[in-house]
């Protein structure tokens, strides 16, 4: 099965690190990565630009209406996310508690929909 | 277990056979049928869905076959006679009944992928008929997964190992027939969708994995155990459903000791279960009542599991909470309390759990054994936790020592709480003797 790993977290801490503890954090993500890829899991991931960069469109009678933001506004925000294959619930979940993100905010693991 | 009491528990057999007025209007052969059919359902159940849903974890599905093959069961052995190996026959059929339904629901290339994976087990299945693996506990653990809401852990158990059926477990659980259902339905998407694996955890991960498993098994017991009269069968029932249970648990895993914990605990607990009442339906507390109604083979089967559980050599809250059960026995019965060693185990308990509830019963062993001050200063550790002020026990608990302090006011007011609390009329009425007894007590005391 394939889940989507979504890296919740608070966007507003990144920049109030220090360059060391921003470089070590992206050391981490790149373990990670290479940590999924050599046991042949890793199907994907992106690092998303904060909130602030983020437009909301929906339709409003046939036309694209745009909103300025994210559709939920939230302490923690989609910051990221990585698509893998797993067998099963329980080996997603090991790989979500791996993800740097799961200790520095908050992985929710979704099952994609196989069509 | 006689098949005619399984019928009256409406086991899952109860959702296919309308039970008859007059058993006479009976054939011999369709009455032996259903006889059969009932005993196969309370005996493998659990097993046949397990095994229908190990690969596709679609437990729905398997028990929609499960269910039109109990069906054809009874339609097809008063005809042809019950078959050597009822098991095998239930399991046949329900593989085709799969999949027929999966054919039915599915087109294109999933459907393939599913018939392909069905017909596989099929064959399978077919060389190794004599025996049907028992894969219940891996069924057990998805069912307790710790991604299924907690809640719904024990319902879905009842249900899907032992076929329960939604309106007897919302009757039991004092619920809706119709919210229950709606959730063991989501429950049972989640295990299907999300991939929860029917797998046995490594060895060192068991005792964490099983947890979930027994809280679940003990939830359905305490709602069985508050039915104090006995009045209300679909609850009555759901502690033996939950011993069933524990005791398949300790079959299942013969090397983990809580099982065997929590069996005994229940056990204990059953064991008394006709000395909670006295002959006017009045609640008797447990140092008063008398031992010789309880339940002795009971008794003694849960000091032999508490035994050969320690000798295991892994402690866990279910022991503890056994080794508790046991001591209040040994005090009841001998009048010899070991007030110290009680302590002790409440301070483990306490450790493991944090509970509130611990915290209020080690307060009550603490006041035997060094005074009601002391207790009551050991309870505010957790007086500001706000689950206690919804709790019954820790208010009458307070009173009680309250009472042993001299403290009447006080003591009465912490009763008039817990009246206010309590649900089960008969323990109203014994709160509110003690209540009114303290009005006849020496006037109210300072603190000295």
């Amino acid at each position: 099965m394939q889940y989507l790993l979504m890296l919740y977290s608070n966007e507003t801490a990144w920049p109030k690190m220090t360059k060391a503890e921003q470089e070590q954090g992206v050391a981490a993500y790149q373990a990670y990565t290479e940590a999924l890829k050599n046991a042949g899991v890793y199907k994907g991931s992106n690092r998303l630009r904060p909130t602030a960069a983020a437009t909301t469109v929906r339709l409003a009678d046939g036309k694209p209406q745009e909103l300025d933001g994210p559709y939920i506004d939230s302490k923690e925000q989609l910051g990221g996310y990585y698509l893998i294959e797993a067998p099963d619930l329980d080996a997603a979940i090991s790989w979500a508690a791996r993800c740097p993100g799961a200790s520095h905010g908050t992985v929710e693991v979704r099952p994609i929909w196989a069509m | 277990m006689t098949s005619s009491a399984n019928a009256e528990r409406g086991g899952p057999i109860a959702l296919f056979i309308t039970k008859p007025k007059g058993e006479s209007m009976l054939s011999d052969g369709t009455a032996k049928a259903q006889r059969m059919a009932e005993a196969v359902a309370r005996r493998s159940y659990g097993k046949l869905i397990a095994y229908l849903a190990l690969h596709t974890r679609d437990v729905t599905q398997a028990e929609d076959a499960l269910s039109e093959a109990f069906a054809s069961a009874l339609a097809d052995w008063p005809l042809n006679g019950c078959p050597l190996n009822p098991e095998a026959w239930l399991m046949a059929v329900a593989r085709r009944k799969a999949i027929d339904a999966a054919r039915r629901r599915e087109s294109g290339e999933a459907a393939g992928e599913h018939l392909h994976l069905l017909a596989e087990e099929l064959s399978a299945m077919q060389t190794a008929q004599e025996d049907i693996p028992d894969h219940r506990l891996a069924l057990m653990l998805a069912c307790a997964h710790p991604a299924i809401e907690a809640g719904i852990r024990s319902p879905l158990i009842l249900q899907v190992v032992l076929g329960l059926n939604a309106a007897r477990i919302a009757s039991a659980f004092r619920t809706s027939p119709a919210a229950m259902s709606k959730r063991l339905v989501r429950a049972k998407e989640k295990i299907n969708q999300s991939g929860i694996p029917f797998s046995i955890p490594e060895r060192e991960d068991m005792p964490r994995r099983l947890e979930p498993v027994l809280d679940a098994i003990y939830a359905a017991f305490s709602e069985g155990w508050t039915d104090p009269g006995g009045t209300d069968a679909a609850r009555r029932d759901l502690a033996e459903e939950a011993l069933f249970l524990a005791r398949l648990l300790t079959n299942l895993l013969p090397r983990e000791p809580e099982p065997q914990g929590l069996l005994a605990l229940m056990l204990y607990a059953e064991a008394r279960r006709c000395a909670r009442r006295n002959a006017e339906g009045e609640y008797v507390p447990l140092a008063e009542q008398d031992p010789s109604l309880w339940n002795e083979a009971m008794i003694n089967e849960a000091e032999l599991l508490l035994r050969h559980a320690s000798s295991l050599g892994s402690i866990g809250r279910y022991q503890l909470e056994g080794a508790l059960q046991s001591a209040h026995v040994h005090r009841c019965r001998t009048g010899d309390a070991d007030w110290a060693s009680v302590v002790r185990l409440y301070e483990a308990l306490w450790l493991i759990t944090g509970s509130p509830v611990v915290a209020v019963n080690r307060a009550l062993a603490i006041a035997e054994l060094k005074g009601p001050h002391l207790a009551l200063q050991a309870m505010q550790e957790v007086a500001d936790d706000v689950r206690l002020k919804e709790y019954q026990s820790y208010w009458a608990a307070r009173a009680e020592l309250l009472v042993k302090a001299g403290e009447y006011t006080e003591a009465g007011n912490a009763y008039e709480i817990a009246i206010g609390l309590e649900p089960d009329p008969a323990v109203r009425r014994f709160l509110q003797k003690r209540q009114a007894a303290l009005r006849g007590s020496p006037l109210p005391s300072r603190q000295p």
